[in-house]
């Protein structure tokens, strides 16, 4: 099977890299660390391309192999960068029965994109996420850190959360 | 000044019919000060576990065996029971582990969310008071990490219950020593599935292994092991405190205590809410939550999320528990309870179900992984209008294949929304295939857009609207849409609503 590859050239600094190093050698004497590993290289890096898992694959002594295995097993581990803002619209089952799925629509429509894609400027990606835990609100979604609920999915609605970023 | 009569907030009809155990901390207390939990006898079961020389280990296990407590995570497995087998089955093992499930990925539940954001201590002594009950001085949360905040605080709270002496070494100089450490999910649902999380805080893929062995046997790190979820803990303390006996007060026979719901969907007030267990659904609905918005009728409640099945209209008044609700085809799982009116479409409702665990499948064993995949593509059969009515046949043959010979519960419960709503809505689904219909109108493929030929004022906007020219007409004229064309995107029903001119049917 042909290793799936990030289509953006790797383009990791030096600092990173140092940054990664730190991680990897906290973590080095723990029991099941892989996880923790991978999580916290993908904060510094934004996503886990080929490169990265290379390294902490030598670093910890794990095959790639087992890395990669890993990476692509857990969705919230990532082999492409995302946009500078992430949007989330949850499809857990009260936001789906609310209508969250008109609301995908929407949003990929809008930035015409479809989910798991990237807007050519690298501003907006739109990913469907499972349940956020506010149901209270459906349908929800989250942009980076900021939740926007009890959405009625009207155009208007969508170009005014969008031209806040 | 005059005064106004405000009605409490226990008086409500929303709160009067609950009793808050699980949650009864949350909302009331600053979660990030340890010294509030302590003010509502927080860490007071501990103590008296540690130092009351009567409390050993054994009548710890015998209060929880005796309050009835059950798992809240779905299971419903005995907690004391689960206990015991993990202090006596290998008496002499040098190293055991309790662990806890705070990786809530059923969609539409959130109560552990709640739990550990309002209230994180008591997540912390309940597993503080288990590694005493079982021999364990190390604990493990495996919490997601798509809650934020419930990892900030509860990072806070292991911290002051470190610097207090709650956590760590010597606990009360009762020699007796206990340390958390949280591990964060990745976003995998099977990590839900006991042996997947456990192999998942090891660092490897989250696939599941066949039972026997059993976690109290040979679980995490190959040693004895408990596993609990968060609503489940959060319930220890008061039980011990209190005592067996007054937990046994609520329920019903084989069912004790309460369960927290977190009602969702087609219903006025969603959010979490804690019930004694017995309380009929009628109650949970138009009592607690409200009744269902914009005059709709009630259709069905979901319960148990992607394992569990639907509750119909006809069951409406039946006693909530863990037994009732498996006889008739549902299950309690972690609590979500979503309400369904009119407009929610049942075939649709079970195909969503379906692809969750379709995309969620860990992929070690055949009949998930292939299996609920042609499950899935023999309802997108039907939704899109080409359903023949053998298929429901066939599709109750794979589904009873897939829930015998799958390894783990996540393959073993897939089936079950379709079988639940195939069972209770069965006129619904012959109408999908016979009729080719879709009487919630939420089927696609089953639609037809049409345009009043009455109201019809032939302006023309939506004949400029149409991304796919199927519509034609002249202006001032009455337009018309040709259905071989139509790709039922629904910009026409949009640009018409002044006239409101154009329908799906």
């Amino acid at each position: 099977m042909a290793m799936k590859k990030c289509s953006l050239p790797f383009a990791g600094t030096d600092e990173q890299e140092k940054a990664l190093m730190a991680i990897i050698d906290k973590h080095r004497e723990i029991p099941g660390a892989l996880m923790p590993v991978l999580q916290q290289a993908q904060e510094v890096y934004g996503y886990l391309p080929i490169e990265v898992q290379d390294i902490i694959a030598r670093e910890m002594k794990v095959p790639l192999s087992k890395i990669y295995g890993i990476v692509t097993f857990y969705s919230q581990f990532s082999l492409n960068p995302k946009g500078k803002y992430k949007i989330s619209i949850c499809l857990g089952t009260a936001c789906y029965v609310k209508g969250a799925g008109e609301i995908t629509k929407k949003f990929q429509e809008k930035l015409g994109i479809e989910s798991g894609g990237v807007t050519p400027d690298g501003k907006f990606s739109v990913e469907e996420c499972r349940c956020i835990g506010a149901c209270g609100l459906a349908p929800v979604i989250m942009i980076n850190d900021d939740v926007y609920g009890r959405l009625k999915g009207t155009d208007e609605e969508i170009a005014d959360i969008l031209s806040k970023y | 000044m005059s005064c106004i009569q405000t009605k409490s907030l226990r008086n409500t009809v929303f709160y009067k019919k609950q009793e808050r155990v699980a949650l009864r901390n949350c909302g009331y207390i600053d979660p990030e000060k340890i010294e509030q939990y302590i003010g509502v006898d927080g860490y007071q079961a501990l103590g008296m576990v540690l130092t009351d020389g009567s409390f050993t280990p054994e009548k710890v296990i015998e209060i929880v065996k005796a309050s009835g407590l059950r798992g809240r995570g779905g299971g419903g497995f005995s907690t004391g029971m689960k206990w015991h087998l993990a202090r006596t089955i290998i008496p002499d093992a040098d190293q055991k582990y309790v662990c806890c499930n705070a990786d809530e990925g059923d969609p539409g539940a959130f109560m552990d969310r709640s739990v550990l954001e309002g209230d994180p201590h008591a997540l912390i002594e309940a597993m503080t008071i288990a590694g005493y009950a079982i021999g364990a001085n190390q604990g493990y949360i495996y919490l997601r990490a798509e809650y934020p905040l419930a990892v900030k605080r509860l990072e806070i709270a292991i911290g002051q219950a470190k610097e207090y002496g709650l956590l760590g070494k010597n606990i009360f100089e009762s020699g007796f020593d206990f340390d958390l450490e949280i591990r964060l999910g990745a976003g995998a649902f099977v990590c839900g599935e006991e042996t997947a999380l456990m192999v998942s805080i090891e660092g490897n893929r989250g696939e599941p292994n066949p039972r026997p062995p059993f976690p109290a046997e040979k679980g995490l790190f190959g040693k004895p092991t408990i596993l609990n979820n968060v609503e489940t803990y959060a319930n220890i303390p008061r039980i011990i405190l209190k005592g067996s006996d007054w937990f046994t007060t609520m329920g019903t026979e084989k069912s004790k205590g309460t369960k927290v719901f977190a009602l969702g969907g087609k219903i006025n007030n969603t959010g979490l809410v804690e019930i004694p267990m017995g309380m009929t659904l009628r109650e949970v609905v138009y009592d607690v939550g409200g009744g269902i918005p914009n005059g709709k009728k009630f259709k069905a409640a979901q319960t148990g999320g992607p394992s569990g099945g639907c509750i119909s209209d006809k069951n409406i008044d039946i006693e909530i528990d863990y037994d009732n609700l498996i006889s008739i085809g549902s299950m309690m799982g972690s609590g979500g309870l979503i309400v369904m009116d009119e407009d929610n479409c049942m075939v649709d409702m079970a195909k969503f179900f379906l692809e969750f665990t379709v995309e969620e499948s860990c992929g070690k064993c055949t009949p998930c992984r292939i299996g609920t995949k042609r499950l899935f593509e023999m309802l997108e059969k039907i939704t899109s209008g080409k359903g023949e009515m053998e298929d429901l046949d066939e599709i109750e043959q794979l589904c009873r294949y897939i829930k015998k010979n799958s390894l783990c519960g996540l393959g073993q419960t897939a089936p079950n929304p379709v079988l639940s709503m195939m069972s209770n809505f069965r006129e619904e689904w012959v109408s999908h295939i016979k009729d080719k219909k879709c009487a919630a109108k939420v089927c696609v493929d089953l639609l037809e857009y049409k345009i009043l030929a009455d109201k019809c004022v032939g302006c023309s906007l939506c004949k400029k609207a149409c991304p796919v020219d199927a519509i034609s007409g002249e202006i001032k004229q009455k337009h018309v849409i040709d259905q071989s064309k139509c790709i039922k995107c629904g910009v026409c029903v949009n640009t018409c609503k002044k006239f409101g001119a154009i329908i799906k049917e």
